[in-house]
């Protein structure tokens, strides 16, 4: 139960949604936009976070976008996790998609939820950012586009007032050789210790990471090691290890030290599995 | 099924208050002062009830723990106000504004730490508290209580050992975790009576506690427990109960109802207790074990509640179902600034079984003995001696050599090796054989009444809980199978009312269908009694010669000469005016008989009717890259004395084998450095999910036993019992390395090979 | 305005709300912090579908929205206005049903109406689920009773009498 009340907007344009917000941040509400809202229910009731008022973006036509368009694939915000794996049009993203939760939580859990989220692991980023997809940002300058690396560095980093409208990602990138692993604590429902998303773009290997440090991260620094000629699957594995952007997470899933021994399997898993294709 | 089944937190009563609980953020701290003007000055809130407002200590068998903190917590969630409000979201807020002013006091963290000397105490003044029962503290310490076995000659048991080992064991505390969390409301009537709901496993222990604490006469308390979303023992344990009243008393004894959050469950209500334990076992050249010496110290946590029950029980079966004629053991129940712990589903015997069977294997091992027929050569019997010296019989600890056997053709032990190993894959399987007797207090009893009908149907009145066992509807097939009638004509309510129906001591230790059983057959031959005596005056026939059954009362010579009981049940009306008989009405009742206290210096006694004894496997596949598994096989004989109904009873087993992986593999509180619980939630508390369960094995031996109903042995429990053991021995065998401690994570098994290494 | 001032003081936290459920329109108020559970529970007595973490982990308050499962713990009834809902109350004699009751698929029963419901919303939207999104499906719901044998047995059985044209 959340302990306390708040408002409830549920604006059906882009220009209405932004001038809500903004109204409602000058009358001091501290508003939050709300996708699947899942997360704002779950920090919420344990008192973590009292938005006063709430910005629903669901009746937004653009957010529920996907589709192809040209050679972008658009998929809005407000786009739940299930429906993108079910539509299956970028193959990568619905597997990182799926592993997030539980199948009927993911009925729930948008796309735009997941990538601006408070948690740490935020997993459906990962495919976003190995295909150097593009985001379209809504705020009250109205609609700009923005590389995902300038805007997502450890988490979404949006000016006040913006929201993530859409996802936008290059026609050649879903279909590229990919890999995607999650190691849990236990079982198939849980936060990550390890989740990698990979792909191999030319003979390239892009590779990004959630759950082994406090954010999900893609790093210049392991792709220079991933693809270092000459070096062994688990040399690279073990060099990416010393390049992490930060240490290892320590949390009631699991400690550092095992999460650094499941990165470096995981990393070299994926290198094999990659460069055989 | 479809909506309509009515659980406590399910009542909607307009004008209803609700109540909300604020909690310690620390796990042992003084409290300096408690400010509650915050939280009165939010509009809808009608009170606010703290410590000071009732200083009473409660608990059995020991009083040591306040409703509410006073003067300092204990454990981190430790309920230190209540706050009262027209709506519960309001109460929620409400409680968030009391503000509590704290000094933070040093932590005990695990019993061991918690026995050392000049380790900082947690109860400075155990030496006044209040005992009931079996239980013996010793002030100074942080030991709530202590048994001990002291069993043949030690001196000789080592002396004829060849072979001695030695393990360590430990098992975190976790959560019962029943789906639907606890809750209570309480309400005071003008008369002075004072009605409680609530989601409970032991309605009439309710009664007896409110009747204790705050001297309303026990015909004035009414506990309603309609149908409980699962307990596993921890809705045993008496506190929203407390709550509920005092926030009712608080607003003039309006209706108020106390909800546990998902979070509030699982950590400020009681748990499932953890071990520590050392284990010594000494054996003869040809496998026959000679010596055990047994340290049990459990993680009783901040209150003791049943934890020196527990730890009795970890003292009374420490040997396991074996043969040990020189034994001692120390069972310490130990406060810690953890959770309290409360009576688990096993009571004990999960912890107490994961010691012994970690050692058996270790031992099997040692003499390069296949672990089953290890077992098997010491597995206790007729003629043997339990730890507490009670010589055993058939019909009291029934036949484990039996359930052995049976195992080992289940899963044709015999034609596989213990280990396959295939690429980076391994699969290993583990055994352990388990025992329990139920520890229930000397007079633990049960009541039943019959109630015929105009139209010869009958309404049973007892107290057990229905909980998901079926207790009551196997109950009511027990009624009808001794009256002889169709099960349809047997109604009963799923509420237990305590003003309307016969007294049962708890609804726990799997001891429903035994205590409440007995007292159902005393009362149908009571009723049978009655029907024949009225039915004898009409047919003019001796009672002696007359039957019941099929709805009638019939000659046993003559079966066609008879009355329907329809005729009879209210009284037979004679054609001509007058009546004869009355209304059928059979009572019965029952209690335990020939329980013995145990000596506390030497744990000579008794601790129950009779054992119930089974053995188990585990089958896993390890991936030796990262040590993630999958649970294959799981698999159970054990002696049921009687199987009544064969679908109820697998659910039973498989569901208890269930939970006992989920302890074994991944369930435990995760505790931060200040005694923090950082996965009071599902979403980090893993439990097995659907489609992680392996492929079941059960069967039954059927030794019956003299003093149940039909020959019945508990079985509700005993599932989850040797779970943790033979999963840890799968794995230890899959390994090649000691898997002493739980949950048995990938995580844990990859440090425990790393840190080998 | 903190937040105590303005949930006190806020008359607009009250919102008119329109719901289907179970085939009946219904017209409420409600708190927009308040979920869609607690709306049904307390507002429209379906009681079937049952708190069990409301913090979208247990599944025990599972229903359909729209034909698909959704826990509603996690959503807010305002975010539900207009839309239609099926609850366990509004199931008659499905497949799921009288499979559970037929392979003794609960105990204690308190999570069984959240993976009758999930399961329910499998068999429309997979009636040819193969195992792998069976598990996916049923993965979201915690039975702490059963073992789950007697759960799979019920979800795979009423798959196969769906699959042959049962009801």
């Amino acid at each position: 139960m959340i302990p306390f009340d708040f408002e409830y907007y549920r604006p059906s344009s882009v220009k209405e949604a932004v001038d809500t917000f903004q109204a409602l941040q000058a009358q001091g509400k501290h508003p939050m936009y709300w996708s699947g809202g899942t997360e704002i229910i779950t920090m919420a009731r344990l008192n973590h976070i009292r938005p006063g008022a709430v910005v629903d973006l669901k009746a937004i036509p653009e957010c529920s976008v996907m589709e192809f368009r040209g050679h972008e694939l658009i998929i809005g915000g407000c786009v739940t996790l299930s429906a993108v794996t079910g539509a299956n049009l970028f193959p990568l993203l619905g597997r990182a998609a799926q592993g997030v939760a539980d199948q009927t939580s993911r009925n729930k859990i948008t796309l735009g939820g997941n990538v601006c989220g408070r948690i740490h692991y935020r997993e459906a980023v990962l495919p976003l950012l190995v295909a150097n997809s593009r985001l379209v940002i809504a705020g009250k300058g109205g609609v700009r586009e923005a590389a995902i690396h300038e805007v997502f560095r450890g988490q979404i980093r949006l000016e006040p007032g913006e929201f993530l409208l859409q996802t936008m990602t290059d026609r050649e990138y879903v279909s590229l050789p990919s890999v995607h692993v999650k190691k849990r604590q236990i079982g198939h429902v849980g936060y990550p210790l390890v989740t990698m998303v990979a792909l191999k773009k030319g003979n390239r290997i892009r590779a990004a990471f959630s759950g082994v440090c406090g954010f999900p991260f893609r790093s210049a620094a392991i792709e220079q090691v991933l693809n270092t000629a000459g070096l062994s699957a688990e040399e690279r594995a073990r060099q990416a290890a010393g390049q992490l952007p930060a240490p290892p997470l320590t949390n009631a899933e699991g400690m550092a030290d095992y999460r650094l021994f499941l990165f470096k399997q995981t990393v070299k898993d994926a290198i094999t599995a990659l460069e055989g294709r | 099924m479809t909506g309509a089944a009515r659980y406590t937190g399910d009542a909607l009563k307009p004008g209803l208050l609700h109540a909300s609980l604020a909690v310690s953020p620390h796990a042992h701290a003084r409290i300096l002062s408690i400010d509650t003007s915050a939280a009165r000055s939010i509009p809808g809130v009608r009170a606010v009830v703290t410590g000071e407002d009732f200083p009473v200590l409660t608990g059995s068998p020991l009083e040591d723990r306040p409703p509410l903190a006073i003067d300092k917590v204990r454990y981190f969630g430790e309920p230190v106000a209540v706050v009262v409000a027209d709506a519960e979201y309001i109460a929620e807020m409400a409680a968030l504004q009391v503000r509590v002013e704290y000094e933070m006091l040093p932590l005990v963290q695990s019993p061991l730490e918690a026995y050392k000397p000049g380790a900082p105490l947690i109860h400075e003044r155990l030496a006044e508290y209040r005992r009931y029962e079996e239980v013996y503290p010793e002030p100074g310490t942080n030991v709530a209580s202590r048994n001990r076995i002291r069993k043949g000659n030690m001196e000789e048991g080592w002396c004829r050992s060849i072979h001695t080992i030695e393990v360590r064991v430990s098992l975190p505390q976790s959560d019962h975790a029943a789906m639907e969390p606890r809750c209570s409301t309480a309400e005071l009537l003008p008369d002075g009576k004072a009605v409680i709901h609530s989601a409970s496993q032991s309605p009439y222990i309710i009664r007896s506690q409110i009747n204790r604490y705050f001297h309303i006469p026990l015909q004035q308390i009414i506990v309603h427990t309609p149908l409980v979303g699962g307990g596993f023992g921890g809705k045993a344990a008496v506190q929203l109960e407390f709550l509920a009243f005092l926030a009712s008393r608080a607003v003039g004894g309006k209706a108020v109802k106390l909800v546990n959050s998902r979070e509030r469950d699982m950590v400020s209500s009681p748990v499932h207790i953890g071990l520590e334990s050392r284990v010594k076992l000494g054996c003869t050249a040809d496998g026959k074990i000679a010596a055990a010496e047994i340290t049990h110290w459990y993680d009783g946590g901040a209150y003791s509640d049943r934890g020196p029950i527990m730890s009795k029980a970890g003292a009374s079966d420490c040997s396991g179902p074996y043969r040990i004629d020189n034994l001692q053991c120390d069972s310490l129940c130990m406060y810690t600034n953890h959770p309290y712990s409360t009576s688990f589903r096993g009571f004990g015997h999960p912890e107490l079984t994961f010691a012994i069977e970690r050692a058996m294997d270790v031992m099997a091992a040692r003499l390069n003995m296949d672990p089953l027929e290890f077992r098997f050569l010491n597995a206790i019997g007729p003629g043997d001696t339990t730890p507490t010296q009670t010589l055993l019989d058939r019909s009291t600890v029934g036949n484990l050599p039996m359930c052995i056997a049976k195992l080992k053709d289940m899963i044709r032990w015999d034609e596989r090796p213990l280990m396959e190993a295939k690429g980076r894959f391994v699969k290993a399987r583990g055994v352990c054989c388990l025992w329990k007797n139920s520890n229930t207090p000397a007079d633990a009893g049960a009541g039943a009444v019959i109630i015929f009908n105009a139209d010869g149907s009958v309404n049973l009145l007892c107290g057990a809980v229905e909980i998901g066992q079926g207790t009551r509807t196997s109950l009511t097939q027990m009624a009808a199978e001794r009256l002889r009638m169709d099960v349809h004509n047997v109604s009963i309510s799923t509420d237990v009312n305590t003003e309307t129906e016969p007294q049962l001591w708890k609804t726990v230790a799997s001891r429903s269908t035994f205590l409440v059983g007995n007292a159902i057959l005393a009362a149908a031959d009571d009723a049978i009694v009655q029907l024949k005596n009225t039915a004898a005056r009409v047919l003019r026939l001796p009672p002696a010669e007359l039957e019941v059954g099929g709805g009638r009362v019939y000659s046993k010579r003559d079966p066609g000469t008879g009355i329907e009981i329809a005729k009879i049940a209210l009284g037979y009306k004679l054609p001509g005016g007058g009546t004869i008989g009355s209304q059928i009405i059979g009572r019965g009742s029952y209690a335990m008989r020939d329980i013995k206290e145990l000596d506390p210096m030497t744990g000579k006694g008794k601790p129950g009717p009779e054992w119930t004894v089974g053995a188990q496997m585990v089958e896993v596949e390890l991936d030796t890259r990262d040590f993630s598994y999958r649970i294959l096989q799981a698999a159970t004989v054990i002696d049921a004395g009687k199987v009544i109904n064969p679908v109820f009873a697998r659910g039973q087993i498989t569901g208890g084998m269930s939970m006992g992986l989920g302890l074994a593999s991944r369930e435990a509180f995760a505790f931060n450095e200040e005694a923090k619980v950082l996965n009071p939630q599902f979403r980090t508390y893993h439990m097995l999910r659907y489609g992680e369960q392996p492929t079941y094995f059960v069967d039954f031996v059927e030794t019956p036993n003299a003093e149940a109903p039909f020959g019945l042995r508990g079985i509700g429990e005993h599932g989850v019992i040797g779970m943790p053991a033979a999963l840890a021995n799968a794995l230890s065998t899959a390994t090649g390395i000691p898997l002493n401690r739980l949950p048995l994570t990938p995580e844990r098994i990859w440090r425990t090979v790393h840190d080998t290494i | 305005m903190n937040v105590l001032e303005s949930a006190s003081s806020n008359s607009n936290a009250i919102y008119p709300l329109e719901l289907e459920v179970n085939g009946e329109r219904r017209w409420l108020w409600v708190r927009a912090a308040e979920t869609l559970l607690h709306t049904l529970r307390d507002h429209l007595g379906l009681t079937g579908c049952k708190p069990g973490c409301e913090n979208g982990d247990c599944g025990a308050c599972t229903i359909i929205l729209n034909g698909l499962p959704m826990k509603s713990c996690l959503m807010l009834a305002v975010e539900a206005d207009g839309q239609r809902i099926t609850t366990i109350e509004g199931l008659k004699h499905s497949p799921v049903q009288e499979q559970f009751v037929l392979k003794q698929a609960f105990q204690c029963g308190y999570c069984t109406s959240g993976f009758i419901m999930n399961g329910h919303g499998l068999l429309s939207a997979h009636p040819d689920a193969d195992p792998e999104t069976i598990r996916l499906w049923l993965e979201s719901n915690i039975c702490r009773c059963t073992s789950y044998e007697e759960i799979h047995g019920a979800i795979m059985a009423a798959l196969s009498v769906k699959k042959e044209g049962g009801p």
